[in-house]
């Protein structure tokens, strides 16, 4: 399963979806809100996508990882909109034989998703805003 | 030729559209493309990085781009 969602991602939905009988380990990456970025007091977050072509980048990451790590599920799951301080914005588990493989993956999942898919996050502060990563 | 360019993120609220528009005489590589928005909206220069995605692949600089395409300007991402 892989998705952009514009409502809450149910958690156990994705674990679910990843479980195998295949597989002995489901790892899971859950990346939330935090209320602060550096010495800035965030308020909200903003997520903006490139849906096609996100979805299209997520699952060349997914097939990868399948290739390198022999995984037997991958879900990912990003959310866009308005997202408040504790919401859940990405979701991404792992299922594989043994665990290393699905600790790994799952690393390399996030790291790689954060690097290459189009999507965009604004922090909105109590005293302005900022779309990050945008100038150096 | 007309090409319409997809906006995101901070190039959205520069430009102020989702979208935008260009109408050249000649074809565009994805350089040429990005030499040009970089004229019309010179805020973008203030921007860490500028790709190009054609039909949801990043392009290499020296891609020829047709109207057909579809073309997005991709600012430093930041999902997660």
């Amino acid at each position: 399963m892989i998705a952009i969602a514009d409502s809450p991602i149910n958690i156990q939905e994705c674990i679910d979806a990843a479980q195998s009988e295949r597989a002995g380990a489901v790892d899971v990456f859950i990346g939330t809100v935090r209320n602060h970025n550096k010495d800035k007091s965030v308020v909200r977050l903003e997520f903006e996508t490139y849906d096609s072509m996100a979805v299209k980048k997520m699952q060349e990451l997914a097939d990868e990882a399948q290739v390198r790590w022999n995984t037997e599920k991958i879900v990912m799951v990003h959310r866009k909109g308005v997202l408040s301080i504790g919401d859940v914005a990405v979701v991404i588990a792992v299922a594989t034989p043994h665990r290393a493989a699905s600790f790994e993956a799952c690393k390399w999942l996030i790291d790689t998703l954060k690097q290459v898919v189009p999507i965009w996050k604004k922090e909105v502060y109590d005293n302005g805003e900022e779309w990050l990563e945008a100038h150096a | 030729m007309k090409y319409t360019i997809a906006l995101f993120g901070i190039t959205k609220e520069i430009v102020g559209n989702s979208s935008t528009t260009l109408e050249v005489s000649d074809t565009l590589t994805t350089d040429g493309l990005l030499t040009l928005l970089r004229a019309e909206y010179p805020p973008l220069a203030s921007i860490r990085s500028l790709l190009l995605a054609v039909n949801n692949e990043y392009a290499e600089q020296d891609l020829v781009l047709s109207e057909r395409d579809e073309i997005a300007l991709i600012p430093p991402v930041s999902g997660g």
